[in-house]
């Protein structure tokens, strides 16, 4: 209550200084581990170990980078990664929208009981179909192949198709309408005239897409065994493995690897960043 | 069939033929398969409730139920808090917004396995940030991960620093609040602290109900993390000092994909799946009275 005895204007700064205090400690709590892990990664092995640590390594050991990238094949993860993550947003993408335009667009039996039926499956916890789902995909031998993670994009996913269906209802229809009358069938006016106008949406599906299959463990560390077709994320873990494993823990390395595997993540957020905030915002706004 | 009834049936069924295949189909074949002894390679053999029976006198069971639980109790909260003050500074009219929002965010939107390495490396009780800060401080640091009272706490903080998700849904909301409504109060004297629990949380009750039921799934489903972090050398090791980070999540992947008994592990799925679905029900009601949703939107 003392905040009121004072005049609004010291009121004011005093309020603007507690806000930049707190932004400030709470900022170096944030960053002070980035800027460790950046430290640590150009530091030598001894320094790393060093006591009092020295935040400014002299030399700067970017070696430990090279051998981030070839202890491991790294560069084999690489692809294998981009081999997984493209078909997966491009088939996410497609699958999502031809489905958010059904439940945009046509009215039919039973329309709204199945979009509720698939707001309701975002709420499902994989862990009670991923048995099942590991079980049949080991009868197709699909087991160390990347089918078992891209084929279920085929299907549509429920948030993405919640967010494009929201997004479509926003546009209006007349330029449809008008194309209906023309003639034009309705993947083509699907295609040509609903998706361009939707690229805000579009643009959102993609970066949540690429960051949740780009950094996935869970279905990687379940289908792929050996090594060779491990993606970046189980890679980094299987290198995690073997340089604990090792008589002095390369440290150095390890930060190093998991920098590297982070660049996309944040070279993306900063690209899309609008892009981010909306998926989010738009899933809490219901 | 109308023209249009089918053309609408065909441009959902992608969905409607995966929601068969990939989710109805095996959640009814994963509940079969907890009423029998099944492993990877033999057919599944009825044995009725037993594998509810020997969850109930497991004691490892019970561990990872009280991990599972002692985590989102702490870590819940403590989340919470956090995203709301995160949020609330945010909100505040200051230089550096966007800087701020930005590195607040950015660790929320990374990969949980090079945060995992980042963090083991922070909490080496004797080379890692943490504890040397707490030496600066002239405080003796604890093991960390390698003790069985701090692990989950260590886990917990691990998770705070990926708060920014949750105080971006915060200042969303926050910025939905009409500046006329607090600035009336402030009016009619009422100070920042009344105002920010009579105007201000309510208004932004749903969010806080969107991230307590988000934070509370994600919470129960923690896996990954501990996988990583408190996995040693050998697989199988994960689970921590006297197993204090054997999540529910952790066991179920244990004896599903290492000792493959998949009728064992796919009971304890249904009990996780019950459980969330519990803990979300009771958050809805208990939210039912005290959140308030906008009667006229726009």
């Amino acid at each position: 209550m003392k905040a009121r005895e004072l005049s609004p204007l010291a009121g004011t700064l005093v309020r603007s200084g507690l806000t930049y205090a707190g932004l400030v400690t709470l900022g170096a709590l944030f960053a002070l581990p980035v800027a460790w892990m950046l430290s640590s990664s150009l530091s030598s092995l001894p320094a790393v170990f060093a006591q009092p640590y020295r935040w400014l390594p002299s030399p700067l050991h970017w070696e430990n980078y090279t051998r981030a990238v070839t202890l491991l094949p790294v560069p084999r993860f690489l692809l294998n990664t981009v081999v997984i993550t493209a078909p997966v947003m491009v088939a996410t993408l497609f699958s999502s929208a031809l489905v958010a335009y059904g439940f945009a667009r046509f009215r039919f039996p039973g329309r709204d009981a199945l979009f509720a039926l698939c707001l309701a499956t975002m709420m499902l916890p994989g862990q009670v179909t991923m048995i099942p789902l590991y079980m049949v995909f080991a009868k197709l031998g699909w087991v160390d192949t990347y089918l078992p993670l891209i084929v279920p994009a085929l299907f549509g996913s429920p948030f993405y198709i919640f967010l494009l269906r929201q997004f479509f209802l926003s546009i209006p229809r007349d330029s449809e309408e008008a194309a209906l009358l023309d003639g034009a069938s309705r993947l083509r006016i699907w295609w040509s005239i609903l998706l361009p106008q939707a690229r805000p949406a579009v643009a959102t599906v993609l970066v949540f897409t690429f960051i949740g299959t780009w950094n996935d463990f869970f279905g990687p560390l379940l289908y792929l065994n050996s090594p060779e077709q491990a993606t970046l994320t189980l890679g980094l873990n299987l290198m995690k493995t073997q340089v604990l494993g090792s008589g002095v823990v390369e440290w150095n390395v390890l930060m190093a690897a998991s920098l590297l595997v982070l660049v996309p993540n944040v070279v993306l957020f900063f690209v899309a960043q609008k892009h981010f905030l909306k998926g989010l915002t738009m899933g809490a706004g219901k | 069939m109308k023209a249009e009834h089918r053309q609408g049936w065909l441009f959902v069924s992608p969905w409607v033929i995966g929601f068969l295949l990939l989710t109805a189909g095996p959640m009814l074949y994963s509940l079969y398969l907890s009423f029998t002894a099944a492993s990877l390679l033999s057919p599944p053999e009825w044995v009725g409730l037993e594998n509810y029976r020997r969850l109930a006198s497991d004691p490892l069971f019970y561990r990872s139920l009280g991990n599972t639980a002692v985590y989102a109790l702490m870590g819940v909260p403590a989340g919470l808090l956090l995203s709301l003050g995160l949020a609330l500074l945010l909100n505040a009219p200051v230089r550096g917004q966007g800087f701020f929002r930005t590195l607040f965010f950015l660790p929320s939107v990374t990969n949980t396995v090079a945060l995992s390495l980042l963090w083991l490396w922070l909490l080496n009780p004797e080379f890692g940030l943490l504890n040397a800060g707490l030496r600066g401080c002239g405080l003796a640091g604890p093991l960390w991960l390698q003790s069985e009272a701090w692990a989950k706490p260590a886990l917990v903080l691990m998770s705070l620093w990926t708060a920014g998700g949750q105080a971006v849904i915060f200042l969303a909301a926050l910025q939905g609040v009409p500046r006329e409504l607090t600035e009336a109060a402030a009016i009619d004297g009422a100070g920042p602290v009344r105002r920010f629990f009579t105007i201000t949380l309510p208004m932004i009750s749903p969010a806080l109900l969107f991230n307590l039921i988000m934070g509370l799934v994600g919470a129960l489903q923690v896996f990954t993390s501990a996988f990583v972090m408190t996995g040693g050398v050998q697989p199988g090791s994960e689970g921590g000092p006297n197993q204090a980070t054997l999540f529910i999540v952790l066991y179920l992947y244990k004896k599903a994909f290492q000792e493959f008994e998949m009728g064992y592990a796919s009971a304890l799925a249904w009990v996780l799946f019950a459980l969330i679905t519990a803990c979300t029900a009771l958050a809805f009601r208990l939210a039912r009275e005290r959140v308030h949703y906008e009667s006229a939107t726009p």
